[in-house]
């Protein structure tokens, strides 16, 4: 029977035959194995993403009646204070995860080398990480309140409260004060990244360079850079389009009150407190496209780079190994 | 010489130093809680924030917090959505992995970058219309409906589950095959008790993820006495209660415990995870 299959392939099988056969299998297989998570990608991502893209063409709440207005919700984005002015407010996010690239990076450089205790300080630094959202809007609500955790470390440094400004009150520093936050949250976590991408680059490249004799910041700038250059980079480009869309700190800790509030969290409040359904949806896709836009630059921009970056490590490799030869050569003139 | 070994002794004391500092500023707003949530009101209005408690042993803000919270009823929630996500996410997740790493058909590479483009969506901005899908299908204020919003597989664990198939020697499919085993048999017997490492991983990662969700239980689950979770039900003490900080910091504690408990237990598996995760995502 089998082979007579074989022998025939223009014969047709009965669809029982063909569902029992190894192909048939192979696509029922396909198809109960992807059927699930493809239905809640399409609910949950897709759909919403066209609905959302039809909901800025019109005015409307999420009940009741719905009237097309074109573009206005569009115009409407770009001429409101609140609305386009809030993405000013990403530069300070973005200061922010510049710090706590830098900041992560060298913890993890320092950390990746025998340290005593490195366990611990690895933990407490990494801790902020696993609590939840609201638990850290409280403590940093309590910890900036006038005469509270941070007023009084601060008067331990030998500051006078009277001289200390209202954390998340202040306009000039409140954003700051929120960005802190997330520095806060975030470094121990960016840091660990670090150390995995730094622990896996060969040991024998440090062995080599000490017995070249080279120090550690040598090593740090010849051998752990280059080798964890494509995770920085991704944290870059994460950095970036997270900054544009930054909403937790304001959301959780000052509701966006007194100028903090971002961009998202503006579109957060249209949408759900004043049911503008219409407008959100425009600046949700404007935003989008910006992020979009972002990314793309920012994937080719660092692939030029690298190009570049590329070619200067070979010659950093010649230049040492010239060195090299140079320090061989006057030894043995010794 | 000398002069390299006391710059030397500087440059370690500096390293020390500024770990130490770090690790303070991290711990420090967490302890400062700790310390508020042990005061009485008379105490806590009273003394200074970083003054320590005249009793360690004072426990009633965290009965109150607990019970007016409720967080008894929010423990139980989470933890059914918690088990109820994990457990569907691994299998859908795990059965994803396997098909786009085993089976070669058109459309694979399509679907891979579905994922992945979804996973670019930033979730705020989704919610918007997915509030009204949630609203049309009657999922606001249902614990069910909340669960399948999150088990949508995120991309992280599918590439985690991915790059570990790939690693899994296609032999022993074949193996399967020749002894006429179903791809059904071939999955549930063969592979996934092997994928074992990966699941743990990436329930660790969507565990914790799941455990700390807020803005979308804030946002479907409505009900806040009767479907709180351990996150939402910190919700409880915004308002009147807003400057009472001992019990508010009675029960922030309350709601990272669990969090340090599994924290201190599979330290390790979190950072493998989270890097594991990170350098394919």
């Amino acid at each position: 029977m089998a082979m007579s299959k074989t022998i025939v392939p223009g014969k047709k099988r009965t669809f029982l035959e063909w569902a029992r056969s190894r192909d048939g299998q192979k696509v029922f297989v396909m198809i109960a194995f992807m059927v699930i998570p493809l239905v809640l990608l399409f609910t949950f991502t897709y759909l919403p993403f066209a609905e959302m893209f039809g909901f800025s063409f019109y005015k409307m709440k999420y009940l009741g009646e719905r009237k097309f207005v074109g573009l206005k919700n569009y115009i409407k984005v770009f001429e409101r204070d609140d609305c386009f002015g809030a993405l000013k407010l990403s530069l300070y996010y973005m200061a922010g995860s510049i710090v706590q690239l830098a900041l992560s990076l060298y913890l993890a450089t320092v950390l990746s080398f025998k340290v005593k205790g490195g366990n611990i300080f690895k933990g407490f630094m990494f801790f902020p990480y696993l609590i939840n959202g609201i638990a850290v809007g409280f403590i940093f609500k309590f910890f900036y309140t006038r005469g509270f955790v941070f007023d009084t470390v601060l008067q331990w440094c030998g500051f006078q409260l009277d001289n200390l400004p209202y954390w998340l009150r202040d306009q000039r520093i409140n954003n700051i004060s929120l960005v802190a936050t997330s520095v806060w949250r975030y470094f121990g976590q960016n840091m660990v990244l670090f150390i995995g991408a730094i622990m896996s680059v060969d040991s024998e490249l440090y062995e080599a360079a000490m017995l070249d004799g080279a120090n550690k910041f040598q090593q740090f700038i010849y051998i752990i850079l280059p080798s964890i250059k494509t995770i920085i980079t991704l944290n870059v480009i994460l950095s970036i389009t997270g900054s544009l869309s930054a909403f937790e700190p304001p959301y959780v800790i000052t509701d966006g009150a007194n100028g903090t509030g971002t961009y998202f969290v503006v579109m957060h409040e249209i949408a759900h407190t004043q049911q503008k359904v219409g407008l959100a949806s425009a600046m949700a896709i404007i935003l989008l496209m910006i992020i979009f836009a972002a990314t793309i630059l920012q994937k080719l921009f660092f692939k030029y780079v690298f190009k570049n970056a590329e070619d200067e490590d070979i010659n950093a490799a010649v230049r040492r190994e010239k060195k090299l030869a140079r320090m061989a050569a006057r030894k043995a003139g010794k | 010489m000398s002069f390299r070994k006391i710059a030397r002794v500087i440059l370690t004391a500096l390293k020390y130093l500024s770990l130490v500092f770090f690790s303070f500023v991290a711990v420090l707003p967490i302890v400062s809680c700790v310390v508020t949530a042990f005061k009485t009101d008379v105490e806590y209005q009273s003394t200074n924030v970083m003054t320590m408690p005249e009793s360690w042993l004072y426990f009633k803000n965290f009965t109150y917090a607990f019970q007016n919270a409720h967080m008894g009823k929010a423990f139980i929630n989470s933890t059914i959505i918690l088990i109820c996500v994990l457990l569907v996410s691994t299998l859908v997740g795990t059965q994803l992995a396997y098909v786009l790493n085993r089976f070669k058909f058109p459309g694979n590479n399509l679907i891979r970058n579905l994922f992945l483009f979804a996973s670019l969506l930033p979730g705020v901005a989704m919610q918007i219309s997915v509030y009204e899908i949630m609203t049309k299908l009657g999922f606001i204020n249902s614990l069910i409906g909340y669960i399948i919003m999150m088990c949508g597989t995120d991309v992280i664990s599918i590439y985690i589950y991915i790059q570990f198939f790939e690693n899994i020697d296609y032999s022993l499919d074949e193996s399967g095959i020749m002894d006429g085993a179903s791809y059904f048999t071939i999955f549930y017997r063969i592979l996934l008790p092997l994928l074992k490492p990966a699941i743990v991983t990436s329930c660790i990662l969507k565990g914790v993820g799941t455990y700390n969700e807020y803005y979308n239980a804030n946002l479907y689950l409505q009900d806040k006495k009767l479907l709180p979770t351990v996150a939402t039900s910190l919700y409880t003490f915004v308002g009147p209660q807003g400057s009472k900080y001992n019990l508010i910091c009675a029960g922030v504690i309350i709601s990272l415990l669990p969090a340090l408990i599994v924290f201190v237990t599979c330290q390790n598996q979190i950072y493998s995870g989270l890097t594991a995760g990170a350098v394919k995502g």
